[in-house]
């Protein structure tokens, strides 16, 4: 048996420095939406819908200089032609930021199969695919139910929690960290590593730099663990594959990896969050759940398309003139589906929560090829932490409504969620 | 009624089979199928219309019966 060196050696030594486009950092109160938007703002993580609405009803493809330059569309109809439209649109950068990475890392990108184009886009999925099914993680549910109830057996006592900090949040990272083959004790550093991916997009290049260092850094000892001692986890399972006949890059493993952190933990987190939030501010939603359990998953739908929690970015591949506006090559598209999800051209009474709704063709986990791998898993551990928190805590409410936080950036969901409980 | 699930635009979402699991069923990568032949028994009209106005792909379609 030959052993698997791919990974003594440090697969980053000796890689070019990525060249790719820096721009210059703008940043300050927003002038006019139409024409200078920032989804980095205080304002749009404190409530972008009235922004969203608003751009919709006038400006449907609005426009900003920062970031190098970019477009951000806010009916659905524009939302899920991008992404359909990979000829146009390319994935490569999937992040709003001051860097575009350069374009020869394309078709596979940094972090594949987000960070990747057709025709890889599909081969790199489909190693994913078979462990993130409905049937697979329907054998986490146990766990995590099990896991939720330990979380509220540490309120005991208490009369006011930060239901995002104390709750939301480990679940996620908790069911993840498992299935990678992580030490469970290492989640307050997972939290750090998204924090920086997702929140920092406006930080000095050699501090981004820095930061994703040492999340390879991480990923490479949990990776050399593997290999001296695999187990049945995720980790293994990428150590293991094979495309077109052969293992997978080392860069492929720890940028698949890497992803599976960073998609898998702020989003749900940040959902499970938005819809504690809305049932404490919200009585007679929260009363209805409590009397009619069976009603959840399809509240759940709701507050999934209500409070989207993932907005994702492409890059425009050539110049074009693109439904009345003129796009040039590289600029970037801020592929909204929270605004999408509100587009009254698509759904009825469009800005109210209804936790009944019947008919709902929400995008919150993406339309066409990059379809959310995690959304089966995203939806069991909602419903678990939905279905625990109202078993047993049926009666909360907003603590103080001030104090409430909401991350910026392209992810979004209450950060701190002070919550009266007793 | 009849449904069918068109594999061109099917991306696993799951609607289907969550909503409507006498009807559809899953792949061993997620991806919606239908289940036996696809012809809705009587009384499960409701079931193939709800999966098929929730497939966020547009991906089901429903042929009535001649
Ligand atoms: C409520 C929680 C979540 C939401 C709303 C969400 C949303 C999304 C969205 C909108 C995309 C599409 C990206 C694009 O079009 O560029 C995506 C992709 C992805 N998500 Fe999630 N996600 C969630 C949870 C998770 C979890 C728990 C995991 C895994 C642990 C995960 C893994 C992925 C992966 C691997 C992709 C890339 C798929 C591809 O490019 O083919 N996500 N997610
Ligand atoms: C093969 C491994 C990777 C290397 C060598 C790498 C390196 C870099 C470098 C040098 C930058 C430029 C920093 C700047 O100027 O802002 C960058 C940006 C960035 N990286 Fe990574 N990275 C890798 C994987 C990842 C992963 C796994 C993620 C998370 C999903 C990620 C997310 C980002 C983000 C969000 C930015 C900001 C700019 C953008 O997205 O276009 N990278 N990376
Ligand atoms: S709901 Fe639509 S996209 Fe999802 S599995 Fe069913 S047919 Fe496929």
């Amino acid at each position: 048996m030959t052993v698997d060196d791919r990974f003594v050696r440090d697969f980053r030594e000796g890689q070019e420095e990525p060249l790719g486009v820096r721009s210059e950092i703008i940043t300050g109160a927003v002038s006019d939406w139409t024409t200078d938007f920032s989804h980095t703002e205080p304002e749009w993580a404190a409530d972008p819908y009235p922004i969203q609405d608003d751009l919709r009803a006038r400006c449907p493809i609005a426009r900003t200089e920062r970031f190098g330059g970019g477009w951000l569309p806010t009916r659905y109809e524009d939302v899920a032609a991008i992404a359909y439209d990979t000829e146009h649109f390319s994935s490569r950068a999937i992040v709003m930021s001051n860097y575009r990475p350069p374009r020869e890392i394309a078709p596979v990108g940094a972090v594949p199969p987000i960070s990747s184009d057709p025709p890889f886009h599909h081969d790199a999925r489909k190693l994913l695919l078979p462990a993130f099914t409905k049937k697979e993680v329907a054998k986490r549910e146990e766990a995590t139910r099990a896991f939720c109830h330990s979380l509220i057996d540490g309120f005991e006592g208490a009369e006011i929690v930060d239901a995002a900090r104390d709750y939301a949040q480990h679940i996620p990272m908790r069911v993840i960290s498992d299935m990678l083959g992580f030490p469970p004790e290492d989640g307050p550093k997972f939290r750090e590593f998204v924090e920086h991916a997702l929140e920092g997009v406006n930080l000095p290049p050699e501090q981004r730099v820095a930061n994703m260092a040492e999340l390879f850094d991480y990923l490479l000892e949990q990776i050399r663990d593997h290999v001296a001692s695999p187990r049945d986890d995720l980790t293994t399972h990428l150590i293991d594959a094979e495309l077109y006949g052969r293992k997978l890059e080392p860069s492929h493993v720890a940028g698949t990896m890497a992803l599976l952190l960073i998609a898998g933990i702020d989003t749900t987190w940040s959902a499970i969050g938005a819809s504690l939030w809305h049932l404490a501010k919200t009585p007679a939603d929260r009363e209805r759940l409590v009397a009619e359990p069976g009603l959840l998953p399809t509240a759940m739908e709701e507050f999934l398309r209500a409070y989207a929690p993932v907005t994702m970015a492409r890059l425009v591949k050539e110049d074009m003139h693109w439904r009345g506006v003129d796009m040039k090559a590289d600029d970037w598209v801020l592929l909204s589906f929270p605004a999408a999800n509100r587009d009254p051209a698509q759904f009825d009474r469009a800005d109210e929560v209804i936790i009944d709704r019947e008919i709902n063709r929400h995008a919150a986990f993406g339309l066409g090829i990059h379809r959310c791998v995690g959304s089966h898993l995203a939806r069991m551990e909602l419903r678990v932490a939905l279905e625990v928190w109202l078993e047993r805590v049926p009666v909360f409410g907003l603590a103080d409504p001030s104090a409430v936080t909401w991350a910026p950036g392209q992810v979004r969901g209450p950060r701190t969620l002070p919550l009266r409980i007793g | 009624m009849k449904v069918q699930i068109d594999p061109a635009r099917c991306q696993g979402h799951g609607r289907c089979y969550d909503l409507s699991p006498d009807l559809f069923t899953e792949d061993d990568e997620g991806y919606g199928q239908v289940a036996g032949d696809g012809v809705v028994p009587p009384g499960g009209e409701r079931g193939a219309r709800v999966a098929a106005s929730n497939c966020p792909e547009k991906a089901i379609v429903l042929a009535e019966e001649a």
